[in-house]
């Protein structure tokens, strides 16, 4: 190994490290920002490592220098210009729409490779072979399924689960056709036409995966789609021999398949369950009258503003309905309000409050949340029995005491555990269903009162409610 | 199998226990800017783009190229970016709004 390549290489080594620091430094909210920017870093030190190299070898034709020129001009536009104007609820569309694009780009990292090597195919190495095929049938899946995902999370797609008739046989022969398509390549009998068959196929497979999954699930897919770019990335780097991208691929993989587990467990539903798709109504929450269910209490505004105001533990549970209502800056003015009157407020949020793992803390935290005050699911449930007034607001089967029992849509889901608070008001358009389409046992509680409004039109009321009661 | 493809094999599964160690202690108020980060690391498939484009020689290579670069580029510029503007909302005590 020369000078210039042991260089390279310890250089190399070096930006990888800054990711796996980058990464660790994401374990607490006050060392994150740092963090990406660590890992911001080593990748522009390993970019630009890269076109040392290839000025150094002197192979490269000017033709390709302006294509690549181009095309990284093109998406860094696109990119930044995206990123600076898109919506905090928009976030998982746009990560989704991202992990598009990154699995995209591995996949025909294949496919260029290969037809670069059409001449010799037949003597490429079986390593290299294998792992074009893997990079082509990964990248492919995980370029049309987070289009989908992220095209039913902006509402383009319908979120609703779509099931396509004869799904289940389309799969199957894709498959078939992927296990023929890729025996013959792998065996030097077939070439390009093969490799394209291959990624064809990934891609309608990509499309029929995601259709039938339901708005609900969306959190889960995402995470499994981001582990999907983590491997095709990885194989993307066993074609190459590029020792960074399989590093960073390995990361990527192993942080989506984390989060895939713990989206998955806290809504105990197994992966698998969720793939199979057909769960759910999507965005819609099947509405009932007013009146006509069971014996709920209902509340004023004025009588929920001065319970808050004589409490003196507050804890508000958000969940996706808030965001949908774009209410975020009228509940954290509602907190902001009660802890300016000494009232101890902190926020109960469910690992699955949103599109995407975490989302309500990012929306919380633009609304000017300190994150000091929100909690996560084993943090928070010790504290509601010491809790005088629990504010639900766009949150319901993640509040279902149900869930305790065994036999209905949500047992054994982990929920939060609301009903163990001295007073619970719960702000609701209706008694619709969530997502799982059963009935919340909370609403019939003795210590449960609804309030019901629009979630962002019912804070603001409560809200003047409560500053004409201090004042 | 080569001497180099056993290594290539070590560093990704020893990367993959690397990040789940680190991952897994990531708590939940942090997991959308870490999903958008992790997405914004893989986006060194870059780099990649940049090795391919050293060995193409012909047409259809070169816009392939030029989709791939544009698609990596867009990938690691915007996911640096968005994770960066979520971090920064992320602070200790309440801003005053007056």
């Amino acid at each position: 190994m020369s000078g210039f390549d042991t260089t390279t290489h310890l250089i190399y080594l070096a930006c990888a490290t800054c990711f796996v620091l980058g990464l660790h430094f994401m374990n607490a909210p006050a060392t994150a920002r740092r963090g990406n920017q660590l890992s911001a870093a080593g990748m522009a030190g390993a970019v630009l490592t890269t076109v040392v190299v290839l000025a150094e070898r002197h192979v490269i034709t000017a033709f390709a220098v302006v294509a690549l020129v181009a095309g990284t001009v093109v998406g860094t536009v696109v990119g930044v210009v995206t990123a600076r104007r898109v919506q905090m609820t928009a976030m998982p569309q746009l990560v989704s729409l991202f992990n598009a694009v990154g699995g995209g780009a591995a996949a025909l990292i294949a496919l260029t490779d290969a037809f670069e090597h059409r001449a010799s195919l037949a003597t490429l190495p079986t390593e290299t072979t294998v792992t074009t095929v893997l990079d082509l049938i990964i990248g492919g899946v995980t370029f049309s399924g987070s289009l989908i995902a992220s095209g039913k999370l902006a509402g383009i797609v319908p979120g609703r689960p779509i099931i396509v008739r004869g799904g289940r046989l389309i799969d199957l022969l894709l498959l078939l056709g992927t296990v023929v398509l890729g025996g013959l390549f792998l065996t030097g009998h077939a070439g390009m036409l093969a490799l394209s068959g291959i990624l064809l196929f990934a891609l309608v497979f990509g499309v029929l995966m995601t259709l039938p999954i339901g708005g609900a699930d969306m959190p889960i897919v995402i995470s499994l789609l981001n582990a999907f770019t983590g491997t095709a990335v990885a194989m993307a780097g066993f074609v190459l021999e590029s020792t960074p991208l399989i590093i960073a691929g390995a990361l990527v993989g192993a942080a989506g398949a984390i989060l895939t587990k713990l989206m998955a467990d806290a809504m105990n539903r197994s992966v698998g369950a969720i793939i199979a798709g057909g769960y759910g109504t999507g965005d819609e929450a099947v509405a009932i009258p007013v009146g006509g269910a069971t014996s709920v209490r209902e509340i004023t505004v004025d009588d929920a503003a001065i319970q808050l105001a004589y409490a003196s533990k507050v804890v508000i549970v958000p969940g996706y309905g808030l965001a949908a209502a774009q209410a975020q800056h009228e509940v954290v003015a509602l907190a902001q309000a009660l802890s300016d009157s000494g009232v101890d407020v902190s926020y109960g949020i469910h690992p699955v409050a949103g599109r995407m793992p975490g989302h309500m803390n990012v929306l919380l935290a633009e609304a000017n949340a300190p994150y000091t005050e929100l909690k996560d699911l084993d943090e928070i449930n010790p504290e509601f029995s010491r809790t005088d007034v629990v504010l639900v607001v766009g949150a319901n089967d993640v509040t279902n005491p149900a869930a305790r029992r065994p036999g209905n849509a949500v047992s054994g889901m982990p929920i939060l555990d609301v009903d163990k608070a001295k007073s619970v008001i719960v702000i609701k358009r209706s008694l619709g269903h969530g997502y799982a389409g059963i009935d919340n046992e909370l609403y019939a509680e003795p210590q449960t009162a609804m309030l019901f409004a629009d979630a962002k039109a019912g804070l603001g009321k409560l809200l003047e409610g409560l500053r004409a009661y201090a004042a | 199998m080569s001497a180099l493809l056993m290594a290539d094999i070590t560093v990704f599964v020893l990367s993959l226990l690397v990040g789940f160690e680190v991952i897994s202690k990531v708590p939940a108020t942090l997991h959308t800017p870490l999903m958008s980060g992790a997405n914004a690391i893989h986006g060194v498939v870059l780099v990649g783009v940049m090795l391919l484009a050293a060995v193409t020689t012909t047409a259809a290579g070169y816009v392939l190229v030029f989709v791939a670069a544009a698609f990596a580029a867009m990938n690691v510029a915007g996911g640096y970016l968005v994770t960066d503007r979520m971090l920064a909302m992320f602070r200790t005590r309440a801003r005053r709004a007056s």
